[in-house]
Formats: C-alpha cells, structure tokens, sequence
C-alpha cells in the first residue's frame, strides 16, 4: 500500500491510478527483461546449440552439450563438495556469533557489533581474498615460521586456503539472517522451557535452535547458491589446482570460446542453485512453520 | 562464548589490518617491515593505467547507483499499488537479480549484447546516411546495465520495505486535509522514505566499485579497478596492490558505515 492508493481510487479516477503505476514500474520491467529474462534466455538456447568452427554459436538442437558436462567433472565435483562444506564450516563458525550477538550481547554493544559484522561484507571480496593471499603466500605465515625454524610449510594453493577463504568471505551473510530469527526469538518460549525442567541443552535444541532454523536455512542456502557460482577464491587461494565451476566458466566464455558448452554448464548451475532453495525452504517450511527471514 | 566472538571478529579484521599496515611498509615484503612509508601510495597513484582504471570505476558506479536509485524507487512506489500476483511475478524477478551468483549473470548479458549487437550493428551500418555508422559494442553501458540490475533489484527492496513501515496515519490525514497526491508525496512519503533512497544509492555504489566477475564478462576493452588489481595480482603480489587495496577498504567502509546511518534515520529533519 503506497500513499497515493486511497486517494486516488477515492476520486474513482481508475485510468489515472493505472498509468502512474505502470509508470512507475516501466523502467524497472524492461530492465530485468532486456537484461535478466532475455540473457537467461539466451544461454537456454544456446546451451542446446553447437560450437561454431571459429568458436561462438551456431544455430542447432541438441543436447550434445548436456551429454559432455562430464569432460568438467572435476570441476563439479570440487564445487559440489566445497560449496556444502565451506556453507557448513561458515554456519559451524557463525550460529555461536550469531547466538551472543542476538541474545547475550550488552544492549549498547549490539548494534556496533552488528555493524562490524555488516561491514566486511559489503567490502570488496577481492581485496579481502586479497588479504589472504598476501598472509597465506610464501613471503606472509611461511616466512615468519622459517624465521623460527619451520621450514617449507606450504598453505596457499591448497584446498584448506580456499575453505578458509570461503569462511571469511561468506562468514557475514549466514550470521545475518541467523541473527535476524534468533533476535525474533520469544524469550518466554526458553523461560518456560527453563521452568519446566529442560536441561539447557534440551532447551537449546527444542527451542531455540528448532526456531532459529529458518534464519539457518537462509544463510546457508544463500552462502551455497553464492559458492556455488564463486571464482575469485578458488583463483587467487586455489592457484589453479582447485577448479571451481566458475573457473570452467571463465575459461568457457573468455578464453577457449565454447559458448554452447558454456551456457549448458550456467543452465546446469542455476538449476542446481533452484533446487538448494526449494529443500532448503521446503525445510524451513516443515520445521518452524512459514517464517521468513528476509536479509536487507 | 565471548573469548569466541571475539576470537571471529579478529578473524574478520585481522587480514584487513595487517593489509593497511603493510600498505605503509618502507620495505617490500611482510617478512621484513622495514618502517614506515607512502612510497606505495605515491607509486600507486603515479600510475596512469590505474589511474584510468579508478576514474572507471568511479564513473560506472555513480551512473548505475544513480540510475538503480530513479527505477528502484519508481519500482518500489508503484509496486505497493499493484495486486498480489503482479507483486509476486516482480518480487520473483528481482530476488532472481540479487541472488543468481554474478558469474551466470555476466555470462548471460555477455551473450545476449553479443547477440544483440550482431543484429543491430548491420541494421545500423544499412540505415545510416553517413560514412561512419555508430557501432554499440560491450563497454561502459554493458557494465553499468548489467550492476544495474543487482542495484535496482537492492534499490527496490530496501524502500520498499520502509514504504510498508510507512506511517498511514499521515498519508491519509494529508489527504483529509485536503492536499493533493503530488502534494502528499513530496511532503509525507518523500521524506519518510529518503534515508533508505539514500541508503540504497550507497549500497548501490559500494557493489559496483567493488565488483570484479559481473564486470570481468561484459567489460569489453573497459578496465575497472577490481579488473585491474585482478590483473596485478595475477602478476605477482606488489605493495602497490596493498596501497590500492587501503583505499579502497577505506573508501568502501566509509560508505556502508554511512549507508547503515542512513537506515536508521527514524525520524526525517523536515
């Protein structure tokens, strides 16, 4: 309900009313077609077109380029595994964050906190992966241990350096929406539950952590879909030995030139993304009933 | 409890700090600190290609955080005056544009410009009265449609959420008072809902400075500073990297810390 509804529709100018609204959303409407309805189009057809001899597109129907997704495997698999493991790490290392931030914080200290946690994510991820390429590389920690008598350690391009980046990167985004519904939290629910005779760690369980999952399912869901498309970490903490599926998409459309191939591996991408909300919500959905945590 | 909390924020800050600090180091590598220096700064700054990259930069997020911060709020207002299906097909949409990952995002624009162009590019060469047709190709509209849309979709939602915590009581006493729609508008709902225009134009702004894979695909010949400190770094790590990377930490936490100011604003000043 905005403020002009009620007046409007009071002096019955119906045409009116209409034609500010579709006024107002003209912009917005032709820009999510022309560049969100339109592009995913687009690689839909030509996730089933063919490689042109020169590289690009050429006119085609055919599921060729579905059938091939296993000459990326590794890179499937590497995603497919580190995206679920670094959501979960990332969740094992907020949800404590989360729970002092929404319900044992001093009052005064819990929007500053908060802000402290807001603020890493809105800063560039390249500079903060950045950072961790410059401490993890050999003239950052490895040095310092060879100063005293560590030798040869090595820690970037590991499969542990992109999980730790992963953790830091994405930490801010699942201890928001876990705040947010711990925050929500009734607070006579533990004081009866305390009353009752539980445990705390049955309270913990039957209460609070049953109704903080929601704010559990959007973090996680949302770090998953992100990681699940993520390139800069794998790069620059990877070094080319951990190929994410953003990797084969770089390579795909910026350098090898396999559009069709390209395009099937996207389509297959945000299919699987579709999927991670629709169980994630659908769990949610079960558990605490339709509670929505929204994160802005 | 606390010793862990606070063991996660030095986590989160520590690699941001130790960056800073090594931006100011006279020598050049985190094992030898060898006092304190801009030299980095100064070198940075020098260097015409970053230069370049940084007023780039500068210029496609202004454009599209102004542009995402018109539509978005455009958006926001005639979506609180439509039915709930419409309201739905929208609200889909622009959650689509915030939480597909950036990487199908560019690839999916670079694909439809490429093919766009392959077609309006000819038709323009044939109608065109003089020697030289204007050729559309990927470039500085590419990338600022394309951050755009994650900013618009962020624009939208940030004022429409302060639209429905929007006092009715004095909407609808305006216009009892017999002030006309316009009138309502700038004096009732325009102000109650600025700080978060304003929140949404920084947040805008942040994504676009800050952005590296959107624009990575649709950039063209365009260089944007996270393209080329992406560059560099593949290069090899520089204190030079360390100087730009201050500057921007710095300049992007001022930013959000204000942005966040902005949506607490309860009360506006007029």
């Amino acid at each position: 309900m905005s403020a002009g509804t009620g007046t409007v529709s009071m002096h019955g100018n119906r045409f009116r009313h209409n034609f500010l609204t579709a006024l107002l959303l003209a912009p917005a409407t032709v820009w999510l077609v022309v560049f969100l309805v339109l592009p995913f189009i687009a690689i839909a057809v030509f996730s089933v077109g063919e490689r042109a001899p020169e590289g690009g597109y050429q006119a085609a129907f055919t599921l060729a380029q579905y059938a091939n997704l296993p000459a990326r495997a590794t890179a499937f698999w590497n995603t497919m595994v580190l995206a679920p493991v670094g959501a979960l790490a990332c969740l094992l290392v907020a949800y404590p964050v989360a729970y002092y931030l929404a319900l044992q914080a001093p009052q005064r200290w819990r929007l500053i906190l908060l802000a402290l946690v807001v603020i890493p994510f809105w800063t560039s991820l390249l500079m903060r992966t950045y950072a961790w390429m410059y401490i993890l590389g050999g003239r950052g920690i490895p040095a310092l241990l060879a100063f005293v008598g560590i030798e040869d350690v090595r820690l970037i391009n590991t499969p542990g350096a992109v999980l730790l980046g992963i953790v830091y990167g994405y930490l801010p985004l699942m201890i928001l929406p876990i705040y947010v519904s711990l925050e929500r939290l009734d607070r006579r629910l533990l004081e009866a539950s305390a009353d009752l005779g539980a445990t705390p760690l049955s309270t913990f369980l039957g209460v609070t952590l049953k109704l903080s999952l929601p704010g559990v399912m959007t973090g996680f869901s949302l770090v998953m879909i992100l990681l699940l498309g993520e390139y800069l970490i794998p790069t620059l903490l990877g070094g080319g030995k951990v190929f994410f599926i953003g990797n084969a998409l770089v390579d795909l459309f910026l350098q090898s030139r396999n559009w069709p191939f390209g395009s099937a591996i996207a389509i297959t991408l945000v299919l699987v993304s579709v999927v991670v909300l629709i169980v994630a919500n659908r769990i949610s959905n079960r558990v605490a009933g339709a509670r929505r945590v929204d994160l802005i | 409890m606390r010793a862990f909390v606070i063991a996660v924020f030095a986590f989160l800050y520590l690699p941001i700090v130790l960056v800073v600090l090594f931006s100011f180091n006279a020598g050049h590598h985190a094992s030898e600190f060898t006092g304190f220096s801009v030299q980095w700064y100064g070198k940075a700054l020098s260097n015409p290609f970053l230069v370049e990259a940084l007023k780039n930069s500068l210029f496609i997020a202004t454009t599209s955080a102004l542009l995402a911060a018109v539509f978005g709020t455009a958006a926001a207002l005639g979506l609180a005056r439509v039915g709930v299906r419409t309201r739905a097909v929208f609200d889909g949409l622009l959650g689509a544009a915030i939480v597909v990952p950036g990487v199908v995002i560019g690839i999916s624009t670079l694909v439809a410009l490429v093919q766009l162009f392959a077609v309006v590019n000819p038709f323009l060469a044939s109608v065109w009265p003089g020697d030289q047709p204007p050729r559309l190709s990927l470039g500085y509209g590419s990338i600022i449609a394309a951050h755009g849309l994650f900013s618009m979709a962020l624009v939208t939602m940030i004022v429409g959420t302060r639209l429905g915590s929007l006092d009715r009581n004095l909407v609808e006493a305006s216009s009892d008072l017999y002030a006309t729609p316009l009138t309502t508008f700038r004096s009732i709902v325009l102000p109650q809902i600025m700080p978060a225009v304003v929140a949404g134009f920084l947040l805008a702004f942040t994504f676009s400075f800050d952005d590296f894979i959107v624009a990575f695909f649709v950039a063209g010949a365009q260089t944007t500073l996270p393209i080329y400190v992406f560059a560099s770094i593949r290069r090899g790590v520089t204190p030079e990297i360390n100087a730009i990377a201050t500057i921007v930490l710095v300049a992007s936490v001022l930013l959000v810390v204000l942005a966040q100011w902005q949506l607490r604003q309860r009360k506006p000043s007029n």
